[in-house]
C-alpha cells in the first residue's frame, strides 16, 4: 500500500509550553507542559507515557493544532500552524493530521462507515471506500459498518475512531490512549496497525500506558509534571 | 452521504428533536399566515363594500330603525323589509345638490312552501340605478326581463334554473362575483318584477302597504349621489327636512362602524401574533440553547476532523433553516385548511364583510410568512451556532465519555 503520494511531513515543536489558570486552589497558575522541543519524524512511531495529569493530552492537542501553546511554535513541514487563520488550519488538519482523541469521538447518529468516511464528507473529497473497508476489516468492525455508532460498545467506538484516522491516510497520526478500552488481543492489533502506518511514511505519536507499546516504538518519552524526558 | 446531506441526516435521524422544533416554527407560520389572511379578508370586504355602495347618502324609512337593520342587511344578509311612500323619491330629487336618486324596494321571501329559499329580494330601477347594475352587469349585461332575477353568489340556484318566490317562478339569469357582504345572499330584480312579487306576497298575507290606498307605490331605500361641489352633510340635512318619515344616513358614517370594528380586530390579531411570536421565539432560543449543550461533543468531533468554524456555523444555520422551512410549510398548510374551509363561519362570527383576497396575494402572503419563519428559525439558532463553532475540542475530547 503506497501512502501519502510522496507527502510526508515532520512535526516540529519548538520550545512549546502551556500555562493554565485554575479557578480554585492555592497555585492557581501552573504549567501543564513546561518548555520542550520534540520532532516526530515520518516513518517512525513515538510513544509517550506518564502518570495521569502529567500533561500528555495537553502536548498532543498542541501538536494537533487544537490548542494554542502559551509559548513556542509548532511546524508542520515548513508551516507554522498557529500562524494560520482558522479556515486554513482546519483544512490543514483535515488533510494532514489524523487524531484519535482520548474520549469518545464518534457521531452517534451516523453509522460506523459514515463515521469513518466523515472526514472526506466534510471536505467533499472523494471517499476512499476501499481503504475504509480494509481498515474496518483489519480492526474487526466490518460487520458493524451499518450500525449506528450510538449502539456500539466502548471498544467498538474506539476502533471506529482508529479506523477513521487510518482511512484518512494522513501523514501525521496522533493517538491519545487508543487502547484504553481494548482487550490485549485488540491492543496488540491496534499497535500493529499504527506500526504499519509508520512503515508507509506516517509520523506517529501514541500516548499509552501499555508496556506493550514500547515494543512497537522507535522512540519513547515519559512525561512527568509537564517535563518530558526520553527513555532509552 | 455528502456534506450537503449532513444537515438533512442530522434532522432525519433525530426525529423527536426535529419534530419539536418544526412544531414550534409551524406555530409561527400558522399564526402569522392565518391571522393575516383573516385581517386581509376583512379589509377586502370593507373595500368591496365601499366601492359597492357608491352612494353618498342612503334614505330609509325611519321605521327601519334606520342604520341598524339596514346595516345588518348589507353586511350580514339578514332579511328585512321596510317601506316608505314612493313620493319621497320625488322629494329627494327636488333637493338641491342631488345628482342621482335611485330607489330600491326590498322584499323578504318566506321559509314556506311558496318560496324555495328565505331570502332578501331587492328590486331596483334600471333607469337610475348606479348601485346594483355596475356589479351584476359583469354577469348579465342585457336588460332584466319580466320575472328575471340575478342572484348573489351565495344563493343556491344556478343560472338557468328557476326559483319560487311567493309562488312566482323567477328565472335566474345571472350570478355576479362575490362581494363578501350581505349583497351576496340577496336576489335582484327590476321594478316590474318587484311589483308582481309584492302583489303575490300580498295574496299570501305579507303586507307592505304604508297607506290604505291600494294603488300607492312604495319604496324601501333611496341611494343618493351628491353633485360635485356640494357639501354632503348639508345635502343630507336638507333631504332629512324635505322628506317625511324618513331618515337620511351618510354612508360614510355607516362604514365607520365597520371600519372601527375592523381596526379593532386587526389590532387584536396583530397583538396576538406578536405575543405568539415572542413566546415561540423565547422557547426556540431556550430549545436551541439546550441543544447546544447536548451537541457539544458532536461539534468538537467535527472540529477535530477539520471543520472550520464557518462550516460549523453553516451546518447549524442550514439545519435550523431546513427545519423551520418544514415547520413553516406545515403551519401555512394548516392555517389554509382552517381559514379557507371555514370562511362562512368566521364571517358570521365576526359579523363583518369578509372577502378572500386574490389568490396571488394569498400566495405572496404564504411565501412571506414562510420566509419570515425560516429567518426567525435561523436567527434563533444564530447564537447557538456561534457558541457551537467556538467549542474547544481540546477540552471536550479530554473529558471522559
Ligand atoms: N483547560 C484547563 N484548565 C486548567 N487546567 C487544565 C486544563 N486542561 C488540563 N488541565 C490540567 O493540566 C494537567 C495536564 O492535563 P492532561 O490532560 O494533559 O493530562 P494527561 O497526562 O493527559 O492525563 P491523563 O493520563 O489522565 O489523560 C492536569 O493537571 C489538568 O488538570
Ligand atoms: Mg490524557
Amino acid at each position: 500500500m503506497q501512502r501519502h503520494e510522496g507527502k510526508s511531513f515532520e512535526v516540529k515543536a519548538e520550545q512549546i509550553s502551556k500555562r493554565y489558570f485554575r479557578k480554585t486552589g492555592a497555585a492557581n497558575c501552573f504549567f501543564a507542559v513546561k518548555p520542550l522541543s520534540l520532532t516526530l519524524e515520518p516513518g517512525t512511531v513515538t510513544v509517550l507515557c506518564g502518570r495521569s495529569g502529567s500533561g500528555k493530552t495537553t502536548l498532543l492537542h498542541i501538536l494537533a493544532g487544537l490548542l494554542r501553546p502559551t509559548e513556542g511554535k509548532v511546524r508542520l513541514g515548513e508551516t507554522d500552524i498557529y500562524s494560520l487563520p482558522d479556515k486554513e488550519l482546519s483544512a490543514l488538519r483535515s488533510r494532514s493530521v489524523g487524531i484519535v482523541p482520548q474520549s469518545r469521538s464518534v457521531l452517534d447518529i451516523l453509522t460506523v462507515s459514515e463515521n469513518i468516511l466523515l472526514p472526506q464528507t466534510l471536505y467533499k473529497t472523494k471517499a476512499d471506500r476501499q481503504s475504509a473497508e480494509q481498515w474496518m476489516d483489519t480492526l474487526n468492525i466490518l460487520h458493524l459498518r451499518d450500525v449506528r455508532a450510538g449502539e456500539l460498545s466502548g471498544g467498538e467506538v474506539r476502533r471506529t475512531a482508529i479506523a477513521r484516522t487510518l482511512s484518512m491516510n494522513p501523514p501525521i497520526i496522533l493517538a491519545d490512549e487508543p487502547t484504553g478500552d481494548l482487550d490485549d488481543e485488540n491492543t496488540e492489533l491496534v499497535f500493529r496497525c499504527f506500526r504499519q502506518a509508520a512503515e508507509t511514511h506516517a509520523a506517529v505519536l501514541i500516548v499509552s500506558h501499555e508496556a506493550d507499546a514500547l515494543k512497537f516504538a522507535d522512540r519513547a518519552f515519559r512525561m512527568d509534571g509537564g517535563v518530558m524526558t526520553e527513555l532509552t | 452521504m455528502s456534506m450537503r446531506q449532513l444537515p438533512v441526516q442530522n434532522l432525519l435521524r433525530r426525529p423527536g428533536r426535529t419534530m419539536a422544533l418544526a412544531a414550534l416554527t409551524a406555530l409561527l407560520a400558522f399564526s402569522v399566515f392565518g391571522g393575516s389572511i383573516v385581517v386581509m379578508s376583512l379589509r377586502q370586504g370593507l373595500n368591496s363594500l365601499e366601492s359597492r355602495l357608491g352612494a353618498d347618502i342612503i334614505v330609509v324609512p325611519s321605521s327601519a330603525q334606520s342604520k341598524v337593520s339596514f346595516q345588518n342587511m348589507l353586511l350580514q344578509g339578514t332579511t328585512g323589509a321596510f317601506y316608505m311612500d314612493a313620493d319621497n323619491l320625488t322629494r329627494v330629487r327636488e333637493v338641491e345638490g342631488v345628482e342621482i336618486a335611485a330607489p330600491q324596494v326590498f322584499l323578504a321571501s318566506l321559509k314556506a312552501d311558496c318560496c324555495s329559499v328565505k331570502i332578501q329580494v331587492i328590486g331596483f330601477d334600471p333607469e337610475t340605478d348606479f348601485f346594483v347594475r355596475p356589479w351584476i352587469g359583469q354577469s348579465y349585461s342585457q336588460e332584466l326581463g319580466k320575472l328575471d332575477v340575478v342572484t348573489g353568489c351565495k344563493v343556491e340556484a344556478n343560472v338557468g334554473e328557476n326559483i319560487r318566490i311567493y309562488d312566482e317562478r323567477c328565472k335566474v339569469v345571472g350570478k355576479p362575483a362575490p362581494t363578501g357582504t350581505g349583497l351576496d345572499t340577496a336576489v335582484y330584480c327590476g321594478m316590474d318584477t318587484m311589483k308582481i312579487l309584492l302583489k303575490a306576497a300580498e295574496t299570501k298575507g305579507v303586507s307592505h302597504k304604508v297607506t290604505s290606498d291600494p294603488d300607492d307605490d312604495v319604496i324601501s331605500a333611496i341611494y343618493v349621489k351628491v353633485k360635485d361641489g356640494y357639501d354632503i352633510s348639508e345635502v343630507n340635512s336638507k333631504i332629512q327636512g324635505h322628506t317625511r318619515k324618513c331618515s337620511a344616513v351618510r354612508t360614510k358614517s355607516m362604514l365607520t362602524d365597520v371600519s372601527d370594528s375592523l381596526a379593532g380586530i386587526s389590532k387584536t390579531v396583530t397583538v396576538l401574533i406578536a405575543a405568539i411570536w415572542a413566546l415561540a421565539l423565547v422557547i426556540l432560543l431556550i430549545a436551541f440553547a439546550m441543544i447546544a449543550g447536548e451537541r457539544k461533543r458532536e461539534f468538537a468531533v467535527l472540529r477535530l476532523l477539520g471543520s472550520s468554524r464557518a462550516m460549523l456555523i453553516g451546518l447549524v444555520l442550514k439545519e435550523s433553516a431546513l427545519c423551520s422551512l418544514a415547520g413553516g410549510v406545515l403551519g401555512v398548510l394548516l392555517a389554509s385548511l382552517i381559514v379557507f374551509p371555514f370562511t362562512t363561519l368566521i364571517e358570521t362570527k365576526l359579523g363583518l364583510p369578509y372577502l378572500r383576497p386574490e389568490i396571488s396575494s394569498v400566495t405572496l402572503l404564504g411565501l412571506t410568512s414562510l420566509a419570515a419563519t425560516v429567518m426567525i428559525g435561523a436567527a434563533a439558532s444564530a447564537w447557538t451556532s456561534f457558541r457551537l463553532s467556538r467549542v474547544d475540542p481540546g477540552t471536550v475530547l479530554r473529558e471522559g465519555n
